[in-house]
């Protein structure tokens, strides 16, 4: 079993806070905060504190947060539930988002009403000029990620909104792998809704919201008991919810603690990874600090992977949702990598928890097993 | 007698079929996965996520156990309103082309059933929302009668949230199958109070909730029926979780907890059960002298758990706040911040005044004698108190019949 965790934007170990905040409400506080009576009202109060710490960590007014089950559940609700009222113009998503954004605009897409890609350039930056070039035709809504989970790249998603609003398009974008990571300011980015994820940020898995500016017309996925002022039905998971509020509490703590800690191990990782001729995607982008995503020529990801693994190092061959294919990665694709090279590329992604040494151990590891598989190869060849 | 004295302690639960507490063996479950296995089970390519895989898939043979299905029919959502949500709209979706656009439901549903047959109905279906029987339950000459050429799906509800009716699902079943129309339950109320045995019952979709069977909230799942094959289109899409039928990465500890709940329910349904329905008799037994009382739903096919009545001349909402010693519902706790009167009750023929005036009592795992007691206690005194001041009652008590009285203005 590895020893060494290095795939934190998957997901990430739940703080200790966080947890001794929850405990409560999986125990004696364990009302349903609809009740009425003094357990529904203890949950309910419990629920609202979440949201105004949720608030105020991505720069919004606690009346704009509509708590979900996830980040998907979330880009599911923004995509679908904006395009749905309106009957026509397409849906325009980045070529770079995750499936739970792409997927469900494919799904919805009508003769009137297409889904289309927005091109990315090599650093894994929207491609402003193809954006405007799409919008000249009537558009619903545009969703860009603000950080891709793969890369790390950071994208300027207020130019986007700018340009997306001058066109009459709404603007979503999924800020789930940018929360904890870099300032995350709802009003800064001129977006009508903004995805969020408790367990990328060390909250519980179970909870996530979509940032919403109320005045645009929005269609709910789940329908039922009218929870969420009829934006989201069904009981809400208090303990998550308020797991959810204490994460964001300390990610805004510790905000530049995480982005000074995770560069230094990142930027010493590099420069080993540079010894051993590693192709770095999206290095001269604007990346955020504790990603890392490289492949070497002709070693296949999944193996070297599971090789680390063996060594103790746990990190990812793609985002862990499409783990389950073996197709290369999207992301990489995109932004024009030839199949064979992103066939070999392996994700780090570094939390506070690590340590320079430990990211020195996975720098020798690397290079066992790369000689290793390279002989193998050179045996089989 | 008991101390009606209510400040100086927590208020005693009887709302278990809004919510009911985490067993302490199902949250030492639930804790491990959350500090040191954290992984994603969806992580194919180290340890942590194989661990949280492994728990994943152990969960769901045990949810699969308590109602006896195959695990590959277990497909996990956030909780009973997801699964009624995906069940009613993923398959009348799916099979509108083939099958039809009509529904047939209950109008004692759960509103998450019956905002997705709405939501439906914009959308271009027609739907029959079929009264019951004043004894809640649904008469199957008249189901059968709803069935149109053109109905695609039907969905009842096994066990009513408010008044905990126990609807014949076999023969409401047997009826669709027949009909060729796909049939959806929802059986968030039912687990570990009511046997399951979906390998024999003739049902294509069942819903399922773990906070209403001592498991965490925010998660539920939904029953897919292999054979005959039930297709459902996905209402989230994304990385292809749960066989590309619900995408969104799974909350680990949430799906183990739901599995040791589900777990202890099926060994411990028989004796729990034997026992709250002594305690609920009891309750029966202490309120059913109290005058002009009337209780809501048949009370032989209904769970032990449940006991809603009419306190006639009181009204409903002064009544909570009179007992606040008990923790209790006045109606649905997912419609509690409306002050319409509960709809189930009315559909059941009550009047407006008795639906006002009904109090549910939902007794769970963690309900004593001493409860019941004090809540009959409680209930006596309140209720003869709240009386006291109602010139209705008096007028009651003096022979008037109120319903001939004619209200003047002024």
């Amino acid at each position: 079993m590895s020893s060494v965790y290095f795939d934190h934007n998957s997901t990430t170990a739940l703080k200790t806070e966080v947890l001794e905040a929850m405990l409560p409400f999986m125990a004696s506080q364990h009302g349903n905060a609809t009740s009425r009576h003094s357990f529904g009202r203890t949950a309910r109060a419990a629920v609202e504190h979440a949201r105004e710490q949720v608030a105020n960590a991505v720069g919004a007014y606690a009346n704009q947060i509509v708590f979900t089950g996830s980040g998907t559940e979330s880009n599911n609700f923004a995509v679908r539930g904006i395009c749905s009222n309106l009957d026509k113009g397409q849906i325009l998503t980045s070529a770079i988002e995750h499936p739970c954004v792409s997927r469900p605009a494919l799904a919805i897409q009508t003769s009137v009403m297409q889904a289309k890609s927005i091109h990315v350039d090599s650093n894994c930056n929207i491609n402003l000029a193809h954006l405007q070039k799409l919008l000249l035709t009537p558009t619903s809504l545009v969703s860009a990620m603000l950080v891709n989970n793969e890369t790390g790249v950071i994208q300027d998603i207020t130019k986007v909104a700018e340009i997306a609003r001058e066109h009459k398009a709404y603007v979503h974008t999924d800020a789930v792998q940018a929360l904890g990571k870099i300032p995350v300011d709802f009003f800064a980015l001129g977006v009508h809704a903004m995805t969020v994820s408790s367990h990328k940020i060390g909250g519980p898995l179970g909870a996530g919201a979509l940032v919403l500016d109320k005045r645009i017309d929005i269609q709910p996925l789940l329908y039922g008991g009218g929870q969420e002022k009829g934006l989201r039905s069904g009981t809400e998971n208090v303990a998550a919810i308020v797991g959810f509020g204490a994460a964001c509490d300390l990610a805004t703590k510790n905000l530049s603690a995480f982005d000074v800690h995770t560069a230094n191990l990142r930027d010493h990782l590099e420069i080993g990874l540079a010894k051993l001729n590693a192709v770095i995607f999206g290095y001269n982008g604007f990346r955020i600090a504790n990603t890392s995503f490289f492949a070497f020529k002709n070693v296949e990801g999944e193996t070297l992977v599971t090789a680390l693994d063996k060594a103790g190092f746990a990190v990812a061959s793609g985002s862990a949702c499409s783990s389950d294919s073996t197709e290369p990665s999207h992301v990489l694709l995109a932004m024009g990598v030839p199949e064979d090279l992103a066939r070999g590329a392996v994700r780090v992604s570094f939390g506070l928890s690590n340590t320079v040494q430990e990211v020195e151990h996975f720098l020798l590891a690397l290079k066992q097993q790369l000689t290793r598989l390279r002989n193998l190869t050179a045996v089989a060849a | 007698m008991a101390n009606m004295n209510q400040t100086d302690r927590p208020p005693i639960y009887l709302d278990y079929s809004a919510t009911t507490p985490v067993d302490i063996r199902v949250a030492k479950k639930m804790i491990p996965y959350l500090t040191e296995h954290y992984g994603n089970p969806a992580s194919r390519s180290h340890p942590y996520g194989w661990t949280a895989e492994k728990a994943v898939e152990n969960a769901r043979e045990e949810v699969a156990k308590l109602v006896n299905a195959d695990p590959r029919e277990i497909v996990w959502t956030s909780g009973a309103t997801e699964s009624n949500n995906l069940a009613i709209k993923g398959a009348a979706n799916f099979y509108a082309s083939t099958k039809g656009k009509h529904i047939i439901t209950i109008a004692t549903e759960h509103k998450a059933v019956i905002d997705a047959v709405r939501e439906l109905e914009r959308q271009g279906f027609t739907a029959t929302y079929l009264e019951p029987e004043p004894d809640g339950l649904v008469d199957l000459a008249k189901f059968k009668a709803a069935i149109q050429p053109d109905t695609v799906l039907a969905s009842v509800m096994l066990v009513n949230n408010e008044i905990g009716v126990i609807q014949d699902i076999e023969a409401i079943g047997n009826i669709c199958r027949e009909a060729g129309v796909i049939f959806h339950v929802d059986a968030a109320q039912a687990t570990g109070k009511v046997k399951i045995d979906l390998a024999s019952l003739p049902v294509d979709l069942m819903s399922f909730s773990a906070h209403k069977t001592y498991g965490p909230k925010g998660i539920g799942a939904l029953y897919v029926c292999r054979k005959p094959r039930i297709r459902i289109e996905a209402q989230m899409h994304g990385g292809g979780h749960e066989r590309g039928m619900r995408s969104g990465t799974l909350a680990t500890h949430q799906i183990v907890g739901m599995g040791e709940a589900f777990r202890i329910a099926r060994e411990e349904m028989a004796s729990e059960n034997e026992r709250i329905r002594m305690l609920r008799d009891r309750l029966l037994a202490g309120l059913k002298d109290i005058e002009e009382t009337y209780v809501n739903g048949d009370l032989s096919h209904r769970i032990p758990h449940n006991l809603n009545i009419s306190f006639n001349y009181v009204e409903g909402e002064s009544l909570i706040m009179a007992v606040k010693g008990i923790a209790v519902s006045s109606g649905s706790a997912c419609t509690s911040a409306s002050l319409e009167p509960s709809y189930v009750l009315r559909a059941l023929g009550r009047s407006d005044e008795l639906a006002h005036s009904s109090i549910r009592f939902s007794i769970g795992r963690f309900t004593t004698v001493a409860d019941v007691d004090y809540t009959v206690e409680l209930m006596k005194s309140k209720i003869d108190k709240l009386r006291e001041l109602s010139p209705l009652w008096e007028m009651f008590k003096d022979g008037i019949d109120i319903s001939k009285v004619q209200w003047a203005a002024h």
